[in-house]
């Protein structure tokens, strides 16, 4: 992702934060802003709150895409 | 059309690359042209992903401590109320389009307060040269509403007093200026239109604020950013997201960064004098619709009675509104001559005029060499220029070849041209003076002259086309403040360099033994003004020149010759056989050291310092033709009559 700026990033269903070094809550902002503007979608702070890891992430994106 | 940066072309497809190639050079050492790569890549509608990638060129290019052309390096504190973080890194991708190189000291969240006022803070020993201190409403206090106008007078009193505390206290730790932001207002509205009425409305109390950080700044000092004024350009339903502050105390809409951005920057860009001078005007579908060469003066579209009309005289409008505050303009467009200057001689309703217009390039060749062209005559940087066309092929290739140009994006729709320019800023401004509203006029006649001579070819048909006008007089109390600032200013065309204050010229003027003259001079572009002294002390035998001094806006006007023929009668009216001149070299005036030689005088002394005397035999001087008249009031009586 270019959010974080890293070239060999792995991501799976199960990558949370803390799995990656660069995923602070300063970038956590940055990759819902990115993700909102590259899918037109909006997310709710509670709707943020509740995901566990990219996985949920996925499954909410994909919810709100084929709304 | 802000919100996306609708004046910036598309990012490069090949952005990340292009960007890896940049980085790769700065640390292999820039090569030629890396400032217009960069400017290229940054001069596009980028995200805030895409600009904290391209932010990361700045610390490597600042840490490998290259100067690169076009870039200025500079440190800038940031001092927010609310999370800034995310602003940063985008602050400093778009300075890069404005030609600077930004190193970002922010603030720790909330302690904007503490970091200012303690000394020893790393934003006061950071060596800033900027800052910029970002209020918000909700920190400074000013979002709950007050109930009596009393307590809502303290309210903007105290909010305004933390700001000015802040810039004071940094005040000694910043080299140069402070920018503050304007605050915008809130959306939701307690009384609904009587917000406004009522001074403790959290609205009322915003645009109270606001108001004395205008007046602030009209006093010089500060420099305003107004993001009021963004705010509610963008729309504050828009501006405001309220999940933000709650979340992470982002004080506006993240997708707003980079417009956000891109006003920090340039305002920052303006205060460094990085504004654009020349605005650049195609005339086909941008000036009128249509074309001129085939439509003809009856078949383009302008004027009143049809929208498309319309709109194209408010372009027109917008440009001579600039013109007006000083803006240069110019034409570039391909055409004939005789066709694309028709419009501007015979029809109706151009608001534009051909006297408006400081260079008029119509012709087949490309816009780049054309561009080139009018920033020499102007005698000003391609990268003051920004050029307005609707074709976005001839924006392409402007963009490629001269990407220092400032070129906007433009709708299809003509009626949002003025939108467009205006959202890009180029021509942004942090004072304004008499001297900005008469610069157009200043680099229009110049550029005329520079015209008139390369159309002459010939220097003497070339001063006998200016109609210049000479006219001299002795020096009295309404000429004596300039006759002063040009004595003190002046240092290449000045032979002895003495300096004499107000009062000082004051005395000579009422000194008998002396001489003192000024010379004014006007051609058919303009006045230019007192351009030339000459204080002579009159001797029985002998006048000597103490002072010749002459501004360099005139030289090779033959303005020197015309004051040497009035010196010589005037020196013989009064019984003397000869003028003596002197020439003391100075670090700066060695382009008059053959001053007295060129016109005539023999050497009689050449001392070892470089000092050189010279002397002019009245009897065998015989004053010139010259290609201009003379007025002469200081003249001495019997030349009149003669």
């Amino acid at each position: 992702m270019d959010v974080f700026d890293v070239d060999d990033l792995v991501i799976t269903g199960d990558t949370t934060a803390e799995d990656i070094e660069e995923w602070d809550s300063l970038h956590h902002i940055r990759l819902v802003v990115a993700i909102e503007r590259a899918f037109k979608i909006r997310f709710s702070n509670t709707e943020i709150e509740s995901l566990k890891n990219v996985g949920d992430l996925t499954k909410m994106i994909d919810h709100k895409v084929s709304r | 059309m802000l919100v996306d940066l609708e004046w910036l072309p598309a990012p490069a497809e090949d952005f990340r690359a292009r960007l890896a190639a940049l980085q790769a050079e700065v640390t292999g050492g820039p090569g030629p042209g890396f400032a217009e790569r960069l400017t290229a890549l940054a001069t596009a509608a980028l995200d805030d992903t895409q600009l904290t990638r391209l932010a990361g060129l700045a610390p490597r290019l600042i840490e490998s401590g290259r100067r690169v052309d076009g870039l200025s390096s500079l440190k800038l504190g940031l001092i927010g109320d609310g999370t800034m973080s995310l602003c940063v890194a985008p602050i400093i991708g778009s300075a890069l389009r404005h030609g600077l190189c930004l190193e970002v000291v922010e603030g720790e969240y909330g302690s904007g307060v503490q970091e200012a006022t303690d000394a020893g803070s790393r934003m006061r020993t950071a060596g800033l040269d900027h800052a910029l201190i970002a209020g918000d409403a909700r920190m400074l206090g000013l979002d709950q509403a007050a109930f009596t106008p009393g307590d809502a007078e303290a309210k903007v009193a105290a909010a305004f007093a933390r700001l000015r505390l802040v810039v004071d206290s940094l005040r000694p730790s910043v080299r140069s200026t402070i920018l503050v932001q304007t605050v915008p207002p809130p959306l939701e509205s307690l009384f609904g239109s009587f917000d406004r009425v009522h001074p403790g409305s959290s609205f009322a109390m915003v645009e109270a604020l606001n108001r004395r950080i205008a007046d602030w700044a009209g006093e010089g000092a500060v420099v305003l950013v107004d993001i009021a004024r963004l705010a509610t350009a963008v729309g504050l339903e828009t501006w405001h997201e309220p999940s933000r502050w709650h979340a992470s105390k982002l004080p506006f809409a993240p997708a707003l960064i980079p417009l956000y951005a891109d006003w920090v920057a340039r305002t920052l860009a303006t205060a460094l004098g990085k504004a654009k001078k020349c605005l650049v005007l195609d005339l086909d579908n941008t000036l009128w619709g249509g074309v001129i060469g085939d439509d003809g003066l009856t078949g383009i579209k302008l004027g009143q009675g049809s929208a498309a009309g319309e709109a194209f005289v408010a372009v027109q409008q917008m440009a001579l509104e600039l013109r007006s505050r000083g803006v240069i303009l110019a034409v570039c467009s391909k055409n004939e001559d005789d066709a694309a200057r028709l419009p501007f001689r015979d029809h109706p309703d151009m608001v534009l005029r051909e006297d408006h217009i400081a260079v008029f390039q119509a012709n087949w060749t490309d816009k780049a060499a054309n561009l080139r062209a009018i920033a020499e005559t102007l005698n000003i940087g391609v990268d003051a220029l920004v050029l307005l066309d609707d074709n976005p092929a001839e924006r392409m290739q402007v963009r490629d070849a001269l990407p220092f140009v400032g070129v906007p994006e433009l709708p299809d729709d003509p009626s949002l041209y003025p939108r467009a320019l205006a959202a890009a800023g180029y021509f942004e401004a942090v004072t304004f003076s008499n001297e900005d509203r008469e610069r157009a006029d200043y680099y229009q006649a110049n550029a005329q002259r520079a015209q008139a001579l390369s159309a002459s070819g010939d220097l003497g048909d070339y001063l006998a086309s200016l109609d210049m006008v000479c006219s001299i007089g002795l020096v009295d109390p309404v000429t004596r403040p300039r006759v002063a600032q040009l004595i003190n200013k002046s240092n290449q065309f000045n032979l002895t360099t003495r300096r004499y204050s107000e009062s000082e010229v004051e005395a000579i003027e009422r000194d008998g033994s002396r001489h003192a003259i000024q010379i004014r001079l006007v051609d058919r572009f303009g006045d230019n003004g007192i351009i030339s002294v000459i204080i002579a002390d009159k001797g029985r035998e002998t006048w000597a020149i103490d002072t010749w001094l002459m501004s360099c806006r005139v030289l090779g006007r033959r303005v020197q010759e015309a004051a040497l023929a009035h010196l010589a009668a005037a020196a013989k009216a009064e019984g003397a056989r000869r003028l003596a001149g002197r020439y003391a070299p100075s670090p700066k005036n060695r382009m008059v050291a053959s001053h007295y030689e060129a016109l005539g005088f023999t050497l009689v002394e050449a001392r070892p310092d470089g000092e050189t005397l010279w002397w002019l035999d009245l009897a065998t001087y015989v004053a010139p033709n010259l290609p201009m008249t003379i007025r002469d009031t200081a003249a001495p009586m019997d030349s009149v009559l003669a």
